[in-house]
């Protein structure tokens, strides 16, 4: 597969170590009332899209950027490159 | 008798004539030659004998998807079985072998199994190897192993090389018939970066078979015009004798060059083969069609071939298998195979066509609507049987038919991602999905255009079209005439009530065996190829998927798209898996990561072992020394005596710098690191999110914003990658940096009780290591050997008084040196990986055998370094009831009752009186040896409320070993158990 990578353009995938569902820039508060509940659902709940799905892309052979990649599962089609840092301040992580 | 089957013309090179052998006999051909044109001009048919029934084979095509002719090439480290003769090149001093034979070729003694043929019916293994159990192991495997496969493997390493290599392009365009040269012609006068790939070492593809003419010149010469056209143009390049194997994501295709395989063995410095990796902006597949058999009874006889493949010999290499020969075909096709052998004074038997219409010749006589219903020739084929349209049969006497069934395009690399081949009426195959791989555009016979003018036309205007999409200006390729027949033929795929009638000649699956499958109720086409190991050859059922499907359809009263088809995977043609590993082998299979003191450690008898990538000293063996313990049990004595010097520079370093260092570490630690002072080192735990124990280390603050964390050696990649996930993706707005300082800064342990005296030898005056001004977990930036900056750890591993020194990776050598040289008046002995592991067992130290990934703080002990006061990676799942019961395992020492005993890693311990099972298991052992200070084995390990059971005695046991015997339960802490050593 090709990434294309928001700040070096477009790279093969063997430069990157896929590090799993997009899902965990999301962590929970660690304390929110139900923090423990929710820390479950963040460790161990997720979707398996057949379609579009979000996921997280190390360029370990390259910059060290993390990515969130949104592919096609079934035909691998790339959608959006983001770097991971954007993102997770968008869904408002912080400090 | 040389050559008594060459014909006139052809495209061999007669001045050139090339000796080669086959099974031990000498025969003559001509450049340009394959194997198996070589072999028929010489009148040989007989090429090889059958998978199960050892049933005598010939060749039955003339191109890469030959299931029949394969042999054994070359001798020595380079024989390769399997070969196809029908692709293998000939050159001088050539050997093959036939395969798949005991005793000769002509009489092979395996070939009783055609006798017993009607037990080895699809699912024979399934059926008969069933009982006695006991006979399984013992019996039936070895026979089957033995029967098993085609040639022999030379068992010996291969000599050759093979690389990887990458290529960019625009289009690629894959095969260089008439409609990859339209192609190629077409975008390499646009400017466009074209490479042009096709695994025939002669550009053309059945330009080079046929006797078509364009106007002023044959198809053979405009292909070779055009390849001179394309080879002068700098952004074309050209790739003969290369495959394209797979069709991979975004335009990425993978080929195989096959760069010395024609030639007695690769020239110096040259690989035998290339993989390439192609990375394309468009693609175009041009790899035309292959034609498909009719089954008959007897059908696989030497000198039954397709007709187009008869018509490619005659054509091409100017070779007739036979002098007579007949054509049996269901479409016009296989009249031209007939117009062209007898052009060449080959005599016609007849052609028999199934179409009562068939078109009538002036040359040779035409059965319409006539059958060939079987086959005579023990060892070739002497004579048809023939059934006319009235019901009456004839004999016709010839050495060769050419049997024509209709072409099926090679859709493989469109089914590459899961695209399913879909049903093309006109020309009764299947052509390709309609989603196949998304930059991948398909012209010609691959697209069931059947036509040279089809092809032609579809290469230009699929290349112009591209080029239009993507900002180039094509201008129109002039193309020559070709003859545009339309295709007329009449699906016909098998003789009513034939049985032992071929499909698979390679895995010898017959239509009995497809109709025994649907007797036993297999429906699903994946199935059925499954149960009857249709199409599962290495040809991948190039020939024969059709014809089975076929089968299928008529006994299941359904069309057969209904029925359906399989699809294709990578590679296209079998490929060496030399290929695939590259330079990737033997010791370069990975990189090897030495340390910086490796080459002083060789000088000092080190023995070394792997440790991931690292080669560590694992001890440093003594003049006298026999044993291993030996040399372990006296680095360990004269550490703790002395003072002993190891290299520990593979353990993870990482630089963490920024105003929110501490914040940052803080979080990644489950142990507080936010107020740590600057110039304190401190052990910290790092937890997985789920609560697990992930690594352990040090953090030593050097200033304000500046942290140097240690992870262990196995997990320096992980942690690093671990803390840039949370650094990016958890808490994006701190102000901190990382890098890896692994390889940067060399690290060596200086312990024992001179370990203070030697490093004052070493360490620049100014820099106080008394106990009051550096004492135990005291960090500091230092300078060495007069001036050489460097930093010093007060941490220890081993229990002792100890530093760790660390100093820029060039100055390592010289360091491990002076080191050794300062200690020699303290007998300061280097030690490796073995003693290290000894002390810190007896110091009770965790390493990975304890965080083992399924352990967590409270069973290391550490329960209460988890900070609830704050918020760490781990810190909330760590608190989840499943992991905080009252009878947790916790980490404790054993050691033996009888002190003879060893205690291994890895035996489980049971409560005396318990049964000796899973249920009953009190916990295991993680790490053991033999402490030469106490004098008898010693281990860590995990029991069940471990820490309450103190002094109490338990049974160690495995009952893999049979071992048995009893332990008794101490504090892991088995030296110094108070710390005053590491302290002093």
């Amino acid at each position: 597969m090709i990434i294309n990578h928001p700040l070096l353009g477009p790279r093969d995938s063997a430069e990157f170590t896929y590090m799993g569902d997009a899902k965990l820039i999301d962590r929970p508060d660690w304390q929110a009332p139900e923090a423990l509940a929710q820390f479950i659902d963040y460790g161990y709940m997720r979707d398996n899209p057949d379609g579009a799905h979000r996921e997280l892309w190390y360029h370990e052979q390259g910059d060290r950027s993390f990515l969130v990649v949104t592919r096609d599962t079934t035909t691998h089609e790339i959608f959006a490159v983001e770097l991971a840092r954007d993102v997770a301040r968008s869904r408002g992580q912080s400090r | 008798m040389s050559q008594i089957n060459r014909l006139p013309g052809g495209q061999i090179d007669r001045n050139q004539t090339l000796n080669f052998t086959f099974d031990g006999k000498s025969y003559q051909g001509h450049a340009g030659d394959t194997l198996a044109s070589a072999l028929l001009a010489n009148g040989v048919r007989l090429m090889g004998r059958s998978f199960k029934y050892h049933r005598p084979r010939g060749v039955l095509t003339a191109g890469s998807e030959e299931p029949n002719a394969l042999v054994e090439l070359r001798e020595g480290a380079r024989k390769e079985p399997n070969t196809r003769a029908t692709t293998a090149e000939l050159f001088g001093g050539l050997t093959a072998r036939s395969q798949n034979k005991i005793g000769s070729l002509r009489f092979d003694l395996m070939a009783i199994n055609d006798r017993f043929s009607n037990f080895l019916t699809a699912g024979f293994y399934y059926k008969t190897f069933m009982w006695p159990a006991a006979f399984w192991e013992k019996i039936y495997e070895p026979i089957i192993r033995n029967a098993a496969g085609l040639g022999s493997i030379s068992l010996q390493d291969d000599p050759d090389a093979y690389d990887r290599g990458f290529l960019h392009c625009d289009l690629l365009i894959i095969g260089a018939g008439p409609a990859g040269l339209a192609a190629a012609l077409t975008a390499g006068r646009a400017r466009a970066q074209v490479i042009l790939a096709d695994e025939d070492f002669t550009l053309g593809g059945r330009l080079n078979s046929e006797r078509l003419a364009f106007a002023d010149q044959s198809g053979a010469d405009w292909a070779a015009q055009t390849v001179a056209e394309l080879a002068s143009l700098p952004n074309v390049r050209i790739m003969a004798r290369t495959t394209v194997l797979g069709a991979f994501d975004h335009g990425i295709f993978s080929a195989l060059e096959r760069v010395s395989d024609h030639l007695p063995q690769p020239a110096p410095g040259k690989p035998r083969q290339v993989l390439w990796r192609i990375y394309s902006k468009g693609s175009l597949l041009c790899a035309g069609a292959t034609e498909r058999p009719i089954a008959f009874e007897n059908n696989d006889r030497p000198g039954i071939m397709l007709a187009g493949a008869m018509r490619s010999y005659a054509n091409r290499w100017a070779v007739t298998p036979a002098q007579r020969v007949a054509v049996f075909t269901n479409n016009d096709d296989g009249h031209r195979t007939a117009a062209d052998l007898h052009a060449k004074g080959v005599s016609i038997a007849a052609v028999i066509d199934v179409r009562p219409d068939a078109p009538q010749s002036q040359d040779y006589e035409v059965i319409k609507g006539g059958q060939v219903i079987n086959s005579r020739g023990r060892l070739g084929l002497k004579s048809i049987e023939v059934v006319l349209p009235g019901g009456a049969t004839r004999q016709l006497t010839c050495g060769a038919l050419g049997v024509a069934g209709g072409w099926n395009p090679n859709v493989h690399l469109t089914s590459h991602h899961r695209g399913r081949p879909e049903w093309l009426p006109q020309i009764a195959a299947f052509g390709p999905p309609s989603q196949g791989p998304k930059t991948l555009r398909i012209a010609g016979a691959a697209k069931g255009e059947l036509s040279t003018a089809d092809a032609l036309r579809g290469g230009a205007d699929q290349a112009a079209s591209w080029l239009g999409e993507n900002g180039f200006s094509a201008a129109a390729v002039e193309l020559p005439d070709a003859e545009d027949a339309p295709v007329s033929m009449t699906p016909f795929w098998a003789v009513k009530g034939c049985n032992r009638a071929w499909l698979d000649q390679q895995n010898d699956v017959t239509v009995k065996d497809v109709k025994l499958a649907h007797k036993e109720n297999f429906v699903s086409v994946e199935h059925l190829k499954r149960y009857t190991t249709l199409g599962m050859a290495t040809d991948q059922g190039k020939t024969s998927n059709m014809g089975g499907l076929a089968i299928m359809a008529e006994l299941t009263g359904k069309a057969i798209p209904e029925v359906g088809t399989t699809i294709f995977r990578p590679p296209y043609t079998p490929t060496a898996i030399g290929a695939f590993a590259g330079r990737d082998r033997g010791t370069d299979f990975r990189p090897i990561r030495k340390t910086p003191s490796h080459a002083w450690a060789e000088e000092q008898g080190a023995v070394f072992v792997e440790v991931g990538l690292w080669l560590r000293a694992q001890w440093f063996a003594k003049a006298g020394e026999t044993h291993w313990r030996q040399s372990v049990d006296r680095e360990v004595r004269a550490t703790r005596e002395s003072v002993g010097i190891c290299d520990v520079t593979t353990l993870g370093k990482i630089d963490v710098q920024g105003t929110d260092a501490a914040t940052f570490l803080n979080k990644i630690y489950c142990n507080g690191f936010a107020k740590l002072a600057i110039g304190k080192t401190r052990y910290g735990l790092m937890l997985r999110e789920d609560g697990i124990a992930m690594d352990d280390g040090t953090a030593a603050r050097l200033a304000e914003d500046h942290f140097v964390v240690t992870t262990t050696t196995a997990n320096a990649v992980s942690v690093f990658r671990h803390m840039e996930f949370a650094r990016q993706c958890l808490w994006p707005d701190l102000d901190v940096q990382l890098i890896s300082t692994t390889e940067a800064w060399a690290q060596y342990a200086v312990a024992g009780p001179n370990a203070r005296r030697l490093l004052q030898k070493v360490v620049d005056p100014e820099f106080d290591l008394s106990n009051e001004a550096f004492p135990f977990m005291a960090c500091a930036n230092i300078t060495v050997c007069g001036g050489l900056r460097a930093r010093l750890f007060r941490i220890s591993f081993s229990g002792e008084l100890a530093y760790e020194l660390a100093v820029p990776t060039r100055y390592a050598d010289a360091m491990i040196r002076r080191l050794m040289q300062a200690g020699e008046e303290f007998e300061a002995v280097p030690y490796g990986t073995e003693a290290l592991g000894v002390m810190r067992i007896e110091k009770g130290h965790a390493a990975g055998n304890e965080l083992n990934g399924t352990t967590t703080a409270l069973n290391l002990g550490m329960g209460r370094m988890v900070s609830k006061a704050k918020d760490s990676i781990g810190s909330t799942l760590s608190e989840r009831s499943g992991l905080n019961q009252t009878d947790a395992l916790k980490l404790v020492g054993l050691w033996p009752v009888n002190p003879a005993n060893p205690v291994p890693a890895g035996s489980h311990l049971m409560a005396k009186g318990d049964p000796v099972d899973a249920a009953h298991s009190q916990g295991y052992v993680t790490s053991a040896c033999f402490s030469p200070n106490l004098g008898h084995s010693i281990s860590l390990a995990y029991v069940k409320s471990g820490d309450s059971r103190m002094g109490e005695i338990l049974r160690l046991v495995s009952p893999l070993t049979g071992f048995d015997h009893e332990v008794e339960v101490v504090s892991a802490h088995f030296i110094d158990p108070k710390g005053e050593r590491l302290r002093a």
